[in-house]
């Protein structure tokens, strides 16, 4: 069920670890049934943002809104698909298990997986192309394959809008390809993505609405509109200098006492 | 974290090894030098216990036929009671240490462990002042576990407040813990003569447990065992990726508490069986053994807490009928009888299995410049490349040059002992077979040669080709990487190079002949 409400909205969200600020008065609205795009350069607050939306971390002030309601009342409908380097891949798990984590609340408390559950697990592998990878412990896994398998973590869980954090980060041609494939399928059905991207020559190839974040946002709209030299200049160059220095001399002070 | 089991492992051994010399210096007559030397190695503790006279006066009786078939066949029920406590107890301790182990905080529970000690030491000061039974195990327990949670909480707060890491704050807390309760239970023994025993939570008597102790650590170990099977999903999703279970809606910090209850309640209801020292082996090293048989969680979680139970049943057995061994130490040396075992045998990443995939591997490699070695060298000696094709696809064909040892010795730089092993293997598999002073490629050794030979050199020019290698440098680079190709990489090199019709390309750069 996709409704018409606005998938993620965002309201002057600040975000602070330590009292050092990531990210200053966030403020965004993302289109229903698009490809949404987040750019930015290093340390720009990226994942911070997406960790902020699902109340991982806290934040400073601001408002979330999923689909309408709080993140907590709609989590059923979010999928998640943290950095590859978030977890040890020496695990001992098989690709399939992993992929079946993303169905743990569904199966409810204390209840073991069933035959069910590891068929759809399964399907989701099928999806990113996997299906014969699916008994593979973790760590013999490709970093492409890894990838994948937490794409089909997310996918398992047919959520309405998906948070990923830089999926395309070294992965192989196919892998790559295989996520293109999904992230357009997923459009077709009318969902939403919202992508951490490093690679700002497929940006236009790839997404429909583009973010531009720097700590702040810099600009945010359809791709044809916004993703400018203008303003990814504003993102990337000549910067927002200031605001690095004052949060480089925060953070030094914290430092001293 | 397998160097960090280790280490404690080895530690844990160094400690046994002392133990166990210091019961039997007095049997064979060392007892001038013995302990002596031994006392002046070892940590304060060691003189501290010794000068109570509870581990110098253990003087081994080896106990009768009569005494070991009643352990056997459990006909003593105290010993029944015991043994099945401190087997539930080995159990429930493999199994939380599995999770333990793999969210990566092992040493917890050595902190916890060590600083429950000042906490015994208060609670029978209380205890004999208000005129209650000091000796009450629920009471002593009590006072441990206060002490302990406090070191713990002094363990996060250091991490938390200050720039120090977790180890440093973790050894710190431990020492000075273990030192106040080490210094408090002698003022208490000066004090007050009866309150021998109570060093037995150092290092784990089952031989002073009595029936409602047993109960006590065989209901709480119960528990254990019970909210790990049935919270085994959710524990697992938070040591795998504990964000990801946030995100999904699982209260992480709440499931960290209940995987630090769990440890609590091991080591605490552990202490008086195994000793607070020893406890936290009973938490690694089942798990640390059970890792190496099993890349599936749950089955790493059962032979986890086998290991454990194996341990805790033998170790008790033996405390039995050695009545003044340390049960602690007893059980210790038998999980870690299983860890050396699983080490060395272990079907997943056992050093056995891991030697046998890398000879196998080396043997294969060899194999492989073996036979390209062998194909280059005869190759000037054939046809042009266009009658080659042919003279590999005849059927029984043999190829009639023989190539001599000297010139497959200097084409690599491989010892004559390793190429014969690799010429022996290679004959037996009747690839080549020995003529005279050399070697003599069989029809399939032929195919199979030409098809290495065939792979290298595509590999090779795909390197100068698309990756800009100089043509000197293209051999060893694809040396390096031709032995993991897998088929459908090759398919695929071969299609980028639209090789299809040549069965061999020519080599890229010269290669040696063979001088006839």
């Amino acid at each position: 069920m996709v409704t018409n409400a606005i998938p993620l909205s965002i309201d002057d969200l600040t975000v602070a670890y330590h009292r050092k600020p990531v990210i200053w008065d966030v403020s965004l609205d993302l289109p229903a049934g698009s490809l949404v795009g987040v750019v930015g350069p290093n340390g720009a607050g990226k994942s911070t943002l997406l960790k902020a939306v699902m109340d991982l971390i806290p934040r400073a002030s601001g408002r979330i809104k999923v689909f309408g309601e709080s993140y907590a009342d709609n989590r059923g409908r979010v999928g998640y698909v943290p950095q590859r380097e978030s977890v040890d891949w020496d695990f001992p798990v098989d690709a399939l298990d992993v992929v079946t984590m993303g169905l743990y609340r569904e199966i409810g408390w204390c209840f073991p997986v069933r035959k069910k559950h590891r068929q759809a697990a399964m399907e989701a592998l099928r999806r990113v192309g996997m299906a014969d990878l699916a008994n593979r412990q973790i760590s013999q896994l490709s970093g492409g394959q890894q990838q994948r398998t937490f794409l089909a973590r997310a996918l398992v869980q047919d959520a309405d809008l998906y948070l990923m954090d830089e999926p395309f980060a070294a992965v192989d041609a196919s892998t790559e390809r295989a996520i293109v494939d999904v992230l357009r399928d997923m459009r077709a059905r009318g969902k939403t993505a919202v992508v951490i991207h490093h690679d700002l020559q497929t940006v236009a190839e790839y997404f429909d609405y583009v973010v531009l974040l720097n700590m702040r946002v810099v600009a945010h709209g359809f791709v044809k509109d916004v993703f400018t030299p203008e303003n990814l200049q504003k993102t990337y160059g000549g910067r927002l200098t200031l605001l690095d220095e004052v949060t480089e001399a925060m953070r030094h002070q914290r430092r001293k006492l | 974290m397998m160097s960090r089991s280790l280490l404690i492992l080895f530690g844990v051994l160094a400690w046994i090894g002392m133990l166990v010399l210091n019961c039997f210096a007095t049997e064979l007559g060392l007892q001038p030098e013995g302990p002596e030397a031994i006392r002046s190695s070892v940590a304060p503790t060691v003189a501290l216990l010794e000068s109570r006279g509870s581990i110098t006066d253990r003087r081994l009786e080896w106990p009768t036929w009569e005494q070991w078939w009643s352990l056997i066949l459990l006909r003593d029920y105290n010993t029944r009671v015991v043994v099945l406590g401190v087997t539930l107890l080995g159990a429930a301790a493999g199994m939380v240490g599995s999770f333990t182990l793999l969210r990566k905080r092992a040493l917890m529970g050595d902190a916890l462990s060590h600083a429950t000690l000042p906490g015994i030491g208060f609670a029978f000061l209380l205890a004999n002042q208000l005129g209650w039974d000091a000796k009450s195990l629920p009471l002593l327990l009590f006072g441990a576990t206060v002490t302990g949670l406090i070191g713990l909480g002094v363990v996060l707060v250091i991490r938390h407040s200050t720039r120090l890491k977790e180890d440093t704050a973790l050894g710190a807390v431990l020492s000075v813990f273990f030192g106040g309760g080490v210094a408090l239970l002698s003022v208490i023994q000066q004090m007050d003569g009866h309150a021998a025993g109570l060093e037995s939570f150092i290092y784990g008597k089952t031989a002073s447990m009595g029936i409602r102790d047993v109960q006590l650590i065989a209901v709480a170990a119960m528990v254990c065992i019970l909210v790990s099977f049935l919270l085994f999903k959710e524990l697992k999703l938070l040591c795998f990726d504990g964000q990801f279970a946030s995100s999904r809606g699982f209260p992480a910090i709440r499931l960290d508490i209940v995987l630090m209850g769990l440890v609590v309640t091991v080591c605490i209801v552990g202490l008086q069986a195994v000793g607070l020292i020893l406890v936290i082996a009973l938490l690694i090293i089942p798990a640390a053994a059970a890792r190496f048989w099993t890349e599936k969680m749950w089955v790493m979680f059962l032979i986890s807490g086998c290991i454990g139970a194996a341990g805790g049943m033998v170790g008790a057995g033996m405390s039995a009928v050695f009545a003044r061994l340390p049960s602690g130490a007893m059980i210790v040396l038998v999980c870690t009888v299983f860890f050396l075992l699983s080490m060395v045998f272990g079907t997943s990443r056992g050093i056995l299995v891991r030697w046998l995939q890398r000879t196998q591997l080396h043997r294969s490699i060899d194999r492989q410049h073996l036979l390209r070695a062998a194909f280059e060298l005869v190759e000037p000696k054939r046809a042009t490349p266009g009658a080659e094709k042919e003279s590999v696809r005849q059927d029984g064909h043999r190829e009639q040059v023989t190539v001599s040892m000297q010139a497959l010795l200097g084409k690599r730089s491989w010892s004559s002992w390793r190429l014969n092993r690799a010429i022996d293997r290679a004959a037996r598999d009747s690839l080549l077979y020995r003529d005279g002073d050399g070697i003599s490629l069989t029809a399939r050794g032929v195919i199979e040669a030409a098809r290495l030979t065939r792979q290298h050199r595509l590999w090779e020019i795909f390197l100068i080709a698309h990756a800009d290698f100089a043509p000197s440098q293209v051999d060893r680079q694809a040396d390096a990487i031709e032995h993991v190709l897998e088929p459908e990489l090759i398919r695929e090199l071969v299609s980028l190079l639209d090789q299809q019709d040549i069965i061999v390309p020519a080599s890229p750069h010269p290669v040696e002949e063979l001088k006839s």
